[in-house]
């Protein structure tokens, strides 16, 4: 079994209006069936309300199933006992850094995971250490982390989940609030993790040119799973990414526009190289 | 008819040992019906700059000249001024509260001391303008979307027909498709009513895209102003400062580089098509 799975997961919510009366039953999550192996790089796309971070809050237990089973390294999560070793094992990092961030100074901040999980004291600055190298934030090590950009907070956010040694890190939409260069770290730093650190990674995006290094890519819609493919695969198919209110990479839309015009190109151009190469082969 | 900025100069906490110069001697001109972009990195101070256009923030020294007159000066009407020049934050859903769309719209005119029927007027003016469909007006505003929270949030500054907009990274946290409506939305806006729009974005795309001037924001300073054109030929030294050209004037610049003569100003996709197919049918 891979380090994240999913069964016919289901989950439900109930509308209720302003005095509390049932309004409706919304189904967020509709049978979904995933299956994580460890070590892979996973990315999650879907349009504002189709589902995604609500798929996502299930890997750490934060909600659990209406119907079907999470497995987190084989633990379900509806078993309570088990919560905080799901929660160590699958970390997660938000949208905001402002909202992550509690430490008064960087290295105390990516400390406050182990130290909660009762790990000696030596050790957990040996953790803070390696994780702060990971993401590249050792030198700031000493900082206050509102002296810090959004882009290295974040990178401070994901070092906190990375001294708990978990297996596998969630990312729900870690990018939204940067700028173009703390997007660029941010990604860096997470594909580090997955090909350095081996640390499995399932991240939730609304920008396409972030996952086009991903191994596998979900596109959800109305809480299913709409498409799965490589980052090829699925960019491949312009029209009904765009039907899903979704887009692709610049590059790809370019090739893509060139290709309409009667230029032969192959499909899925997923880098700016791959797109100079196959327009030297035409000229 | 215009914003005139003199020689701004803002400090955070002046007179203390904490003194930040956030804005350092700012100089521009931006006359009526213009669609500018800001953009600059975590920090560069561009919400300081735009806060400063409806008096939230009153300049450490310098003028700010609005439609002629020192906004400074004694006697003006600073309560006036801020229904001319409306400010949309970030994240603006987070501030709606009524208990359904149209009167969470009707709340700022109604403010102004307007009656009701004026007040009813201009929202739903505004409602229509922002693109919302009649039949989600009574409805709780908590229950739309994120892009159609974002439209009513927005609609609540357009009821108070203000001559300037400013927009705080309005598309933040949006899907692609959403993205796209609500900056389609407001060029239309722009295009019909002659409104100036202030776009403050970390998407460099959207800003090519969109705007007919950007001002770039360094330090507290303006590093670059200028048409999208202008100011992405500086992309090496945009990089330095944390931010990017769009991805289509990387491809530009490769493809140039491999002995393609293509027009490296591009910084659309509809341009760069263009001038791809030309350097085709040249070579």
């Amino acid at each position: 079994m891979g380090i994240v799975r999913t069964k016919e997961l289901v989950y439900e919510y109930i509308r209720r209006d302003e005095e509390g009366n049932v309004e409706g039953i919304t189904t967020a999550v509709d049978h979904v069936d995933l299956d994580v192996a460890q070590g892979e790089f996973i990315a999650i796309l879907g349009h504002n309300g189709s589902g995604k971070s609500t798929l996502a809050k299930h890997i750490n237990a934060i909600l659990n199933p209406t119907e079907g089973t999470v497995w987190v390294d084989g633990m379900d999560t509806s078993e309570e006992d088990k919560l905080w070793d799901i929660r160590q094992t699958a970390g997660m990092v938000f949208q905001n850094p402002d909202n992550q961030i509690i430490g008064q100074v960087v290295e105390e901040d990516v400390g406050f995971g182990p130290e909660n999980m009762g790990i000696p004291t030596k050790e957990i600055w040996e953790r803070v250490e390696e994780s702060l190298k990971a993401v590249g934030m050792y030198e700031y090590r000493k900082y206050s982390p509102n002296k810090l950009s959004g882009g290295q907070k974040q990178r401070v956010s994901i070092a906190g989940v990375l001294a708990m040694h978990p297996k596998c890190i969630v990312l729900d939409e870690p990018t939204a609030m940067l700028d173009p260069s703390g997007r660029k770290e941010v990604i860096r730093a997470v594909r580090g993790l997955n090909q350095v650190e081996g640390v499995t990674v399932i991240l939730i995006t609304h920008y396409m040119e972030e996952i086009i290094h991903a191994d596998r890519v979900f596109v959800m819609d109305e809480g299913k799973i709409a498409m799965e493919g490589t980052p090829r695969e699925i960019f491949s198919q312009v029209e009904k990414l765009k039907n899903l209110r979704l887009d692709v990479p610049q590059v790809t839309l370019l090739a893509y526009e060139l290709q309409k015009k009667g230029i032969p190109l192959p499909k899925g151009i997923l880098t700016t190289k791959e797109l100079a190469d196959a327009l030297m082969g035409v000229k | 008819m215009s914003i005139i900025l003199d020689h701004i100069n803002y400090i955070y906490g002046a007179d203390t040992p904490l003194a930040v110069k956030a804005l350092d001697d700012i100089c521009l001109q931006i006359p009526d019906g213009q669609f500018v972009g800001i953009i600059g990195h975590t920090g560069s101070g561009k919400s300081t700059l735009v806060q400063h256009l409806n008096g939230l923030l009153k300049a450490t020294s310098g003028h700010i000249y609005f439609n002629g007159e020192d906004i400074y000066e004694k006697d003006y009407d600073r309560k006036k001024l801020r229904s001319k020049v409306g400010l949309v934050f970030q994240y603006p859903e987070h501030q709606l509260f009524e208990i359904d769309v149209f009167t969470d719209v009707c709340f700022g005119p109604k403010n102004l001391g307007l009656d009701k029927k004026e007040v009813e007027l201009r929202a739903y003016d505004a409602l229509r303008k922002v693109g919302l469909p009649d039949e989600l007006f009574y409805q709780s505003p908590f229950d739309l979307s994120g892009g159609q929270k974002r439209r009513v949030a927005i609609a609540g500054v357009l009821a108070m027909k203000p001559e300037v907009l400013i927009l705080d990274e309005p598309t933040a946290g949006l899907d692609p498709r959403g993205r796209e409506e609500i900056l389609h939305q407001i060029k239309e806006l722009q295009m019909k009513t002659g409104m100036t729009i202030l776009l403050v974005s970390h998407s460099m795309e959207d800003v090519a895209e969109y705007v007919n001037r950007i001002i770039v924001m360094n330090h507290g300073s303006v590093m670059y102003d200028g048409t999208p054109r202008e100011v992405f030929s500086h992309y090496k030294e945009l990089e330095e400062v944390g931010l990017a050209a769009p991805q289509v004037t990387y491809i530009m610049h490769e493809l140039k580089d491999r002995g393609l003569d293509v027009d490296t100003d591009a910084t659309t996709i509809e341009e760069a098509a263009e001038t791809v197919l030309k350097a085709l049918h040249r070579a």
